[in-house]
């Protein structure tokens, strides 16, 4: 099973660094943060802080593009090229392919996240403003785009590229918005309501574990444990999210 | 022994937002010997796709099983020993022919160094060593067909599935794929291949499945299959000094006293004998004209053309494709 697994996961990979879309946004994510330090000259205000915020939201959009772009067809379109029938044909189980594909977008991923960090780092470095705590805000993103990457291929398991691109986007941003839930929880007055709210704030991803950009850009401490907690939650959340995936994916007919 | 068995499947489809159910296939009930050629036959849109696709869990029966090597189809243990070549196949065309054939080995377990080995023999059998670093995007119709017949026998299948493997191809690229499948039934595989070019299978098959709207009409040998059919027409060929016309028959050819005959029905070959039996007329030969399959798929398809009626009746597409066939 593992060599299976790893065989479409190397072909997947294969597949995202012969792609021209990943090098353009790729050298687009690149040449923007090192844009960063022409922008903090154009701005007010300390211009560590706002090198350092825009580097980390470059990172975290194009990462999250990556994911969702290359995501959301990983499946569909082997099942709308039929590439899927040779595939499927063999004695491998469904279930292998849909973590194979994942796999090998998380390489790509880690490909794509390692050479923006170290872009930035090596920006940072050079400015003379480096600090370790970026690096972990980069791993934390990392850590995110699985998640989403996770969220992509269900959906893609689910529907047709464009809506899967949709509901993958909408969740990223109701991901981090999820502790307006809490706040609306407190404002509501009917039980029903406040029922609602709190399945919402605990069903929907939670993306807001992955974020401690504020902290880094503002040098404050990152509370011990924030890292664990993000594994944990990614191996929970994103562990669930993949065997419905799989559940979804091993009925499908293929047309 | 069996090594495809298919019994009372029926598989249905409905469109999206419709309640209205389409029948693919209805109670197909069909086994594939071991170390046969099996030719699946029937017009565009009979069930022969869905059938294949049952075969390899592609797609889940309605009802009825789906057997191979005696294991449930859906199990992906049960297709280890079965290579697999799609109608019209479009493969990672980022990949070379070495790569591509090299990932499918991959995916049987095929360990290295023996993988290299099997990947170039491959290429070497299908005639692609010369292209094997060169991306499919660049292959010819062709060149796929044959990478895709190559990634089917990766894993040394006892049996192989093949739809339309000739559909597309020019004449040469036909005879490669009969000669290849004969190669295979010759090293003891089993063949099962889904066709509309009949002339290869009568050729080819050892036995012959009709599917016409998602029912097997037949099966069987082909010599058994055409065995009793009533010829399409005889013709008789005779000497004839008279002057008097013949009562009955199309005169194909005309030399000096010698005449070739065409009648059309036996009616008329018993008037035409009994014309021979006077002075002047020589018989010289009576040879009827031997039904083919595609006589038999005809007067299949033929019979069955019924305007869909009630919610359970065929798609639409597939009576179309029918009538057009008839």
């Amino acid at each position: 099973m593992p060599g299976r697994i790893l065989a479409i996961a190397l072909n997947t990979f294969r597949e995202a660094i012969r792609n021209r879309i990943l090098y353009l946004l790729l050298a687009f994510a690149v040449a923007l943060i090192l844009c960063a330090r022409a922008l903090s000259l154009m701005t007010v205000g300390s211009e560590e802080k706002i090198i350092k915020d825009f580097g980390l939201a470059t990172i975290d959009v194009f990462g999250v593009l990556t994911a969702v772009l290359l995501g959301i067809s990983l499946v569909s379109r082997e099942i709308e090229r039929r590439t899927v029938l040779v595939l499927l044909a063999k004695p491998m189980h469904r279930a292998e392919f849909v973590i194979g594909k994942y796999c090998g977008l998380v390489l790509t991923l880690l490909v794509n996240t390692a050479v923006m960090g170290l872009s930035f780092f090596g920006l940072l470095l050079a400015l003379g403003i480096a600090d370790r705590a970026i690096l972990l805000a980069v791993v934390m993103l990392f850590l995110q785009f699985l998640l989403i990457t996770a969220l992509a291929i269900l959906f893609s398991c689910l529907s047709n590229p464009i809506v899967s691109c949709m509901l993958t986007l909408a969740l990223y941003v109701i991901g981090h918005l999820l502790w307006s839930f809490d706040l609306l929880k407190a404002r509501i007055t009917s039980e029903a309501g406040r029922a609602i709210c709190t399945l919402l704030y605990y069903t929907l991803p939670n993306l807001g574990n992955f974020d401690i950009k504020g902290q880094v850009v503002h040098g404050l401490p990152v509370p011990a444990g924030v890292i664990g907690w993000a594994v944990l939650y990614l191996a929970l959340y994103g562990t669930g999210v993949l065997l419905l995936a799989c559940a979804v994916f091993r009925r499908k007919e293929l047309q | 022994m069996a090594v495809l068995d298919l019994s009372e499947v029926s598989k249905s489809y409905r469109t999206h937002l419709s309640v209205r159910r389409y029948w693919i296939l209805r109670d197909l009930s069909l086994s594939v010997r071991e170390g046969e050629i099996f030719g699946f036959i029937g017009p565009n849109g009979a069930g022969k796709t869905t059938t294949i696709k049952l075969a390899l869990g592609l797609l889940f029966p309605d009802g009825g099983t789906v057997e191979l090597f005696g294991q449930e189809a859906s199990r992906p243990e049960a297709r280890r020993h079965v290579g697999f070549l799609p109608e019209n196949p479009y493969f990672y065309d980022y990949l070379t022919g070495f790569e591509f054939l090299d990932f499918h080995a991959r995916l049987f377990g095929i360990r290295s160094p023996g993988r290299r080995r099997r990947v170039l023999d491959l290429l070497e059998r299908v005639g692609l060593a010369n292209r094997a670093d060169r991306q499919l995007r660049l292959y010819s119709k062709g060149m796929l067909q044959r990478i895709g017949l190559a990634q089917a026998l990766v894993n040394d299948p006892r049996l192989v599935i093949l739809d339309e493997p000739m559909s597309g191809l020019d004449p040469i690229g036909r005879r490669e794929v009969r000669d290849l499948i004969l190669d295979l039934k010759a090293s003891g595989r089993t063949v099962f291949f889904s066709t509309h070019i009949l002339s290869d299978t009568e050729m080819i098959c050892d036995r012959v499945g009709m599917l016409v709207k998602g029912s097997l009409k037949a099966v069987g040998a082909v010599e058994d299959l055409l065995h009793g059919e009533t010829p399409p027409y005889w013709e008789v060929a005779l000497r004839w000094q008279g002057r008097e016309a013949l009562p009955c028959g199309r005169v194909v050819s005309c030399r000096e006293d010698r005449l070739l005959v065409r009648v059309e029905s036996r009616p008329d070959l018993h008037r035409l004998l009994a014309f021979l039996d006077r002075p002047g007329a020589t018989l010289v030969s009576v040879a009827p004209a031997r039904r083919s399959l595609e006589d038999l798929l005809l007067r299949e398809v033929r019979g069955d053309v019924v305007p869909a009626a009630g919610p359970e009746s065929g798609p639409q597409a597939e009576e179309e494709g029918m009538r057009h066939a008839g």
